[in-house]
């Protein structure tokens, strides 16, 4: 190890002579390393300020040599990207949705499109990985609210449902049974309802002479639900709202009403046509009826 | 004058006791029961001692009763914002921990600013109170002016601390990051914040040495700043003198940019230039060394002040805010890494010669490890105002481990250190109680921000690189869920480094106790040659 000085080593610059509570202060003079980078930071600050927009004058501020812009920036880049799309896009506009598996170039290109657009828009409600949420369904499995065809998808995406921002969004309204039956007739309807997963038959028992006096005009006699109006299939494991019967004697007596906004103010058709793909391919999606 | 006194304080808690009736709000109504009660509490307080013989202050000694208090407080409020803080950490981690039953109350979201006071305002604000009043009577030879001034201070501040905390709980906010405070909590501290910037300056205008001492020019850049940062910024009208909320003067981008002028100087002159005036002192103080250069003081001070107030725009790039504001703001913080880092080189150098006493002496060690994170987040700052490499930086978690490793590394270590020096010579003790448990705490802190800085790195730029990720065909790749649910060990391991700083907090809150606590070893005023 290198000798240390000794604590009463004479410093060897002079002090300033002044002395506050014993502390003095030496007139050592500036770093030359710290000068230089100081003068080097100015000189990069002159030239950045010639080179971007920096000083305001009466009409605006000065552009900057280079006519750079954080506007003019985003633009080019938003632009780039559109030209390598737009054939693309094009192509996917005009494409009848249920022949898309036939154009395994195209396919992939709405798949990636789809799956952004999910994140982006789709994944607050329906989570990142479209599992869903109590009151959002989840889109992985088979059970389609409104239809699993992927234009029946693409439908909804365009139009929503139950909102009141578009006249052709699905609708469909189930009434609050809590003003027509009294507790003791739906705490019997909810016992039925939680049994039909079972296997239940729908109508039979007191509980299935209340179902088929309110329930089945549209989850259909069967329970299987009527995709037409929304009506979920009653007698799958899968419960929107939770099989709780809590969650049950809430639904039936206050009635649910889930809503999803129209996407068409907002997306491109492209985009709602890939995130259609997208979602029919997460594993649910029903192929096209025959022709 | 007593009378006068008593009949304000009564005055005071009759219109508190009405406010508190009338209030508009929950927050508003419990801040004017609090008002009523403080002051309805000092009411009968001085009447009881009406009779009693008041007693002047010994002349010639400096008065050291507030300071004592301001070292008490900075402790106090120091382990609640840590706690909090590692609260909140973890909230973020497990965000089961916003319970139920506290939702509206507790959760991150009334907590956080919560944290950021605790720790700027209560403990940085009660440190520079403390050590300021303990400077300037020393390096002017001169007991505080004002009187009792320095008293109400002390108080007052405490005052608006509470309601800002309890504000913030109950959900009184003017949603302005570092000005949450509403209106009515604003007014009060710019009447404690102008009697400060009294009794200060009262105290350098009746100085006995020739010149002013570098440690009160920043000082007083600091409170003269903070006056002018603190009103600016909180120009608002309220909906109702009867009611907590209140409307900006500045509107849009106008507001932002005020609102980072001020956000951005609150850092420059509350964390910088004021902890720089206790680096000035303190540290050639421990060290036993004449400070390395008074050239570099002067520039490095002037340079500093003249440029910090212009870096605020950086905050906001990419934004609303017009390109050429950005680059001013830019520019202005690149031209400030070197007047910055002047503190640390005279900090440092101020050692040579005593380089050994980081081996032997832990308050040195502690120093000298403040103005080193001090060093780097004074460069990483600049660095990370500059437009390209914000648009990685801006919006991530990067930016919360800067902030860390500056509050965390200089603002606290720096302060630790402080009270290490000030609590034995305060209560006339030869020493802190245990030279062991302030090593421990150094090690335990250091640990901690090493966690908390790197943990916030990787993450910060994990998900800035996350968010701009794209595929071949130009489509994003993640969903911001996916960057959160990928940020989850890193905020575990922020949290862990959390619990090490604390827990080095309490080590010294222990140490203190004991300290006070020890025989009194010499005579607690010292005397010297103040009037």
């Amino acid at each position: 190890m290198t000798k240390h000085p000794k604590p009463d080593d004479k410093p060897q610059v002079e002090t300033t002579g002044h002395s506050w509570d014993g502390i003095e202060e030496l007139n050592n003079p500036l770093p030359r390393w710290w000068l230089w980078t100081l003068y080097g930071t100015i000189v990069f600050a002159v030239i950045y300020v010639i080179l971007y927009p920096a000083w305001p004058m009466v009409n605006g501020a000065t552009k900057g040599v280079l006519g750079w812009s954080t506007r003019a920036d985003v633009q080019m880049h938003i632009e780039q990207v559109d030209a390598s799309q737009t054939e693309m896009r094009a192509s996917l506009t005009q494409t009848d949705l249920g022949a898309l598996d036939r154009n395994p170039e195209l396919m992939e290109f709405a798949m990636n499109a789809g799956a952004a657009v999910f994140r982006t828009n789709c994944s607050q409600c329906h989570g990142s990985g479209a599992g869903g949420a109590v009151g959002y369904p989840n889109l992985l499995d088979d059970d389609w609210l409104w239809g699993g065809m992927v234009e029946d998808i693409a439908y909804t995406v365009r139009h929503g449902i139950r909102n009141e921002d578009d006249p052709d969004a699905r609708y469909s309204q189930m009434p609050a049974f809590g003003e027509m039956l009294d507790r003791d007739q739906i705490a019997t309807l909810v016992a039925h309802v939680r049994s039909l997963p079972d296997g239940a038959d729908p109508l039979s028992g007191p509980g299935g002479q209340l179902f088929a006096d309110n329930c089945t005009s549209c989850h259909g006699d069967d329970a299987r639900g009527d995709r037409t109006q929304g009506a979920p299939n009653l007698t799958d494991a899968i419960w929107l709202y939770g099989d709780s019967p809590e969650q049950v004697t809430r639904i039936i007596t206050r009635g649910p009403f889930g809503v999803m906004p129209p996407w068409n103010t907002r997306l491109s058709e492209a985009e709602i046509r890939a995130v259609a793909a997208y979602v029919h391919g997460l594993g649910g999606g029903e192929p096209n009826a025959a022709p | 004058m007593q009378f006068t006194r008593i009949a304000i304080l009564a005055l005071i808690t009759l219109l508190a006791a009405m406010a508190a009736d009338l209030g508009r709000d929950l927050a508003y109504s419990v801040h004017a029961t609090i008002v009523m009660l403080i002051a309805g509490g000092l009411c009968l307080w001085e009447l009881r001692r009406v009779d009693e013989p008041r007693t002047l202050p010994q002349p010639g000694t400096y008065m050291d009763g507030p300071i004592r208090a301001g070292v008490i407080a900075t402790a106090f409020w120091g382990i609640a914002g840590f706690l909090v803080g590692t609260f909140i950490a973890f909230q973020l981690a497990f965000p089961a921990l916003n319970f139920d039953w506290s939702e509206g109350y507790a959760n991150f979201g009334r907590l956080r600013p919560l944290h950021t006071s605790a720790v700027i305002f209560a403990f940085g604000g009660n440190a520079l109170i403390a050590t300021s009043f303990y400077v300037v009577q020393r390096t002017s030879a001169a007991r505080l002016w004002g009187g009792n001034a320095a008293w109400f201070v002390f108080w007052g501040y405490q005052l608006f601390i509470v309601l800002a905390a309890t504000g913030y709980l109950l959900g009184a906010t003017q949603s302005k990051e570092y000005a949450e405070p509403e209106w009515y909590v604003d007014i009060w501290l710019t009447v404690v914040w102008l009697t400060y910037l009294a009794v200060f300056m009262g105290t350098i205008l009746k100085r006995r040495e020739r010149h002013i001492y570098v440690a009160n020019w920043f000082f007083l850049a600091f409170i003269v700043t903070v006056a002018m940062l603190h009103v600016v910024n909180n120009l608002s009208i309220p909906v109702s003198i009867l009611g907590s909320k209140s409307v900006q003067v500045f509107a849009g981008v106008q507001d932002a940019m005020t609102q980072w002028w001020y956000g951005h100087n609150a850092v420059g002159f509350f964390l910088t230039a004021g902890f720089l005036g206790m680096m000035y002192y303190f540290v050639p103080k421990q060290a036993g060394r004449p400070v390395y250069s008074y050239k570099l003081s002067i520039i490095h001070f002037w340079a500093l002040i003249f440029l910090y107030i212009w870096a605020g725009p950086h905050h906001l790039h990419y934004t609303a805010l017009p390109d050429w504001a950005a680059t001013l703001g830019m520019v202005f913080s690149i031209v400030l890494w070197m007047p910055s880092w002047g503190g640390m080189i005279n900090g440092l150098m101020t050692l040579e010669g005593a380089w050994d006493k980081i081996r032997t002496d832990p308050i040195i060690r502690m120093f000298v490890a403040s103005l080193a994170f001090y060093g780097m987040s004074t460069f990483e700052g600049p660095m990370m105002s500059i437009r390209a490499v914000n648009s990685l930086s801006h919006y991530t978690d990067w930016t919360i481990g800067h902030v860390h490793s500056g509050a965390l590394g200089w603002n606290g270590m720096i302060t630790f250190g402080c009270l290490y020096f000030l609590t034995p010579r305060l209560w006339g003790r030869p020493q802190m109680h245990s030279m062991a448990a302030i090593n421990l705490h150094f090690w335990l802190a250091t640990l901690g921000i090493v966690l908390y800085a790197a943990s916030m790195w990787v993450t910060g730029i994990m998900e800035g690189l996350m968010w701009r990720e794209v595929d071949a065909n130009g489509f994003l790749v993640n969903s911001f869920a996916d960057t959160v649910a990928a940020k989850f060990p890193m905020y575990v391991v922020r949290g862990t480094g959390g619990l090490l700083y604390l827990a080095g907090g309490l080590v010294m809150v222990w140490n203190m106790w004991m300290t006070i606590r020890a025989p009194e070893a010499r005579p607690v005023a010292a005397t010297v040659p103040a009037r």
